[in-house]
């Protein structure tokens, strides 16, 4: 059942991102496809996690690929809060394609099937939880940074078509990009807080790698507030961190 | 039997010079006057706009000699002109009438196409009208159209003119202009209308650097800004958002050896510049500083252009939304023609149904309160069932060229207008009780 799921996802995740790109040539018909395929594959790969939290007697996520899958969904979550709005749907083009990919790798690692899951109970639910949703938020406001990178450019070209495919202006891609890692450094201090009592007096790589990334998202906001970090440099850094993330998190979370 | 005639005379950028249309624009209050004096027996809108002249009148009686009564108006108060501007003036009827009226409302006959202003002007014009059933019916529809081809197209949204793209790049780096600070450095004409459309968006005006003291310090007035001499321009830069600069010096009055530093000191925050001047007032350099974008009056007039050439691809969007209300208008005023003859058929039917009951009175006594309302309700439920095809056949075939011949069988079936008995027809129902 829950391998059924997968496709419909798949492919209205697929059909989004296509459908993105043909909204470059001018807002219309391949906006609202794209609005439709994100909603759409976001209701199958709920059903998919649904069907995989009562088929298993643990938490589902906890392998890397189950983690990978439950990652994508909250992804897709916090984008669909703003991809709807016509503004707003071009952050598509660098949520989609990489929301489907994911979710090919976490489908080919074995993270979108029903097994027994990992009984360590509660609060691993609420850790990886917490995390996944406090990095799903990283995730997106990097993609806000890289519209903010990509609409700094144009404007710097003085592209004469700056008013014929508008994307959300500077100031508000800055302040949302500040909102958003505000709300998943939040998310990460509940994750960190729920899996102290995992870790039961030992202090490993993957808690400290943790700690490390909760640091630095906290001083850039802080020097976000108070040395006046913002507008490309503060997009540089979330692209950076978010790239950092994704290649140490997996070592240090998954290695083993 | 209703026959609604529309008509149209008027005179437009299209086919007369200003000259011309000046002899026959009027104000609100004229346009309401003479669409008051228009008005004899029949419905009169009168919209007068910088571009456009237009009376629309409208009867129900087939109005012979509408056109000719606005056409000789207009001819009136041309007085000398009169031939060149009877050479310019149209005339339209009904359905192509009513399609005019719609692509004005969304702008499809504007200069510019898409303007922002028409929807407004044939709002008011509507308002000071003397309007009846048809009017009525009609303005709404074509404000209705012009509220849709600007909410499902772009037509309407890109700006039109160099001082309007200013302010939109504006909103485009900053987004809201709340509380945004700008600063004019030049006080000419080009500087004020940027100024005055930033100002229209939220933005405020904080400084006017000029080199004519007397002409800066009024401008500032006007503005609600302070005025500063061209050597403070560099210092302002710290704490403003956008800069417009129009003078005539023969250098740059921005360089990148002076002002470089204090923009380095905002520390990326964005700067818009807007250079009109010719020949340029900032120093291109400047563009390569974090967070400073640098515009001039080529790269403004580019942007203006892409804008309009967007604005004619919404257009062909919104012509389809202006046909398909249109038709919608068609319909309606198709279904004019088949309205009585309904209205008489229902009204017939329901006089039946009523004495049938006053007959049956003596037998419907013995029951109930509740059953006698029992017995109301159904008849009329089986009446409306009865009527209900008849009458949305009826109404479709109204759309079509058969919908007046559909109404005379219909009236000659069911005798509507004649003095039919109905003592006899009541006779008849008899068996069936």
């Amino acid at each position: 059942m829950a391998e059924f799921l997968v496709w419909p996802a798949l492919i209205a995740y697929g059909e989004a991102a296509v459908a993105y790109a043909g909204e470059l040539r001018g807002p219309g018909i391949g906006g609202r496809l794209a609005t439709w395929g994100v909603r759409i594959g976001w209701l199958a790969q709920t059903a998919l996690l649904i069907v995989q939290a009562f088929g298993s007697d643990g938490f589902p996520w906890g392998t890397w690929a189950g983690a990978l899958n439950l990652f994508v969904w909250l992804v897709v979550a916090v984008y669909l809060v703003w991809g709807c709005t016509p503004r707003y749907r071009l952050l598509g083009l660098a949520v989609m394609p990489i929301a489907a990919v994911l979710l090919v790798l976490a489908w080919a690692g074995g993270g979108t099937a029903v097994d027994e899951g990992n009984s360590s109970g509660v609060l691993l639910g609420l850790h990886a939880g917490f995390m996944l949703a406090g990095l799903a938020g990283l995730t997106v406001a990097a993609g806000m940074g890289a519209l903010y990178l990509w609409e700094d450019r144009r404007l710097k070209r003085r592209d004469s078509h700056l008013l014929r495919l508008r994307l959300p202006p500077l100031g508000t891609l800055d302040r949302l990009e500040a909102r958003i890692t505000a709300a998943a450094l939040a998310l990460l201090s509940i994750g960190i807080v729920a899996g102290l009592p995992r870790l039961q007096g030992r202090f490993d790589v993957s808690m400290a790698f943790t700690l490390v990334l909760w640091a630095l998202v906290a001083t850039a906001l802080v020097l976000r507030r108070e040395a006046g970090l913002q507008g490309r440099r503060a997009a540089w850094l979330q692209l950076s961190g978010v790239g950092l993330v994704a290649i140490v998190l997996p070592v240090t979370h998954f290695a083993s | 039997m209703i026959d609604l005639r529309i008509e149209l005379v008027g005179v437009s950028h299209h086919q007369a010079p200003v000259e011309l249309r000046e002899l026959v624009a009027v104000d609100v209050v004229g346009a309401s006057s003479l669409a008051r004096g228009l008005a004899d027996g029949c419905e009169a809108v009168v919209l007068s706009t910088c571009n456009r002249t237009e009376v629309y009148l409208a009867a129900g009686d087939g109005g012979d000699g509408l056109a000719r009564r606005a056409t000789d108006e207009l001819l009136r108060r041309a007085g000398g002109d009169a031939g060149g501007l009877e050479r310019a003036l149209y005339r339209l009827s009904d359905e192509s009438a009513a399609l005019h009226l719609f692509r004005v409302a969304a702008g499809l006959d504007s200069l510019v196409p898409g303007e922002g202003e028409i929807l407004g002007q044939v709002r008011e014009a509507f308002e000071a009208g003397t309007t009846g059933p048809h009017l009525d019916r009609l303005f709404r529809m074509a404000l209705h159209a012009g509220r849709r081809a600007r909410v499902e197209t772009a037509i309407g949204e890109s700006p039109a003119s160099v001082p309007a793209a200013a302010a939109a790049l504006a909103q485009q780096v900053f987004g809201d202009l709340d509380g945004h600070a700008a600063l004019l450095v030049g006080a000419g004409r080009m500087s004020e209308l940027t100024a005055r459309n930033l100002l229209s968006r939220g933005a405020r005006v904080v400084a006017v650097a000029n080199r004519t003291a007397a002409h800066g310090e009024e401008l500032a007035r006007s503005l609600g800004a302070r005025a500063v001499g061209l050597d403070g321009v560099v210092q302002e830069l710290a704490a403003v958002d956008v800069v417009v600069a129009s003078t005539s010096a023969p250098g740059f009055v921005l360089d990148a050896v002076t002002a470089g530093p204090t923009i380095k000191g905002r520390r990326g925050r964005p700067l818009l510049v807007v250079d009109l001047a010719v020949p340029r007032d900032v120093d291109p350099a400047l563009a390569q500083l974090d967070g400073c974008f640098v515009y001039d009056i080529d790269d403004l007039e580019a942007v203006v252009e892409s804008s309009l050439a967007g604005r004619r691809v919404e257009a062909t969007r919104a012509e389809r939304i202006v046909a398909e209300e249109a038709d919608r208008f068609r319909e309606w005023q198709a279904s004019l023609a088949v309205v009585p003859a309904i209205a008489s058929l229902r009204a017939r039917a329901e006089e039946i149904r009523r004495r049938e009951l006053e007959k049956a009175h003596a037998r419907l006594e013995r029951l109930s309160e509740g059953d006698r309302q029992a017995i109301e309700a159904m008849t009329a439920q089986i009446v409306n069932k009865i009527l209900h095809t008849p009458t949305v056949r009826m109404k479709e075939a109204a759309v079509t060229a058969d919908g007046v011949v559909y109404a005379e069988v219909m009236r000659h079936l069911f005798g509507l207008g004649e003095d039919v008995g109905l003592t006899e027809e009541s006779a008849g129902g008899e068996d069936s009780t």
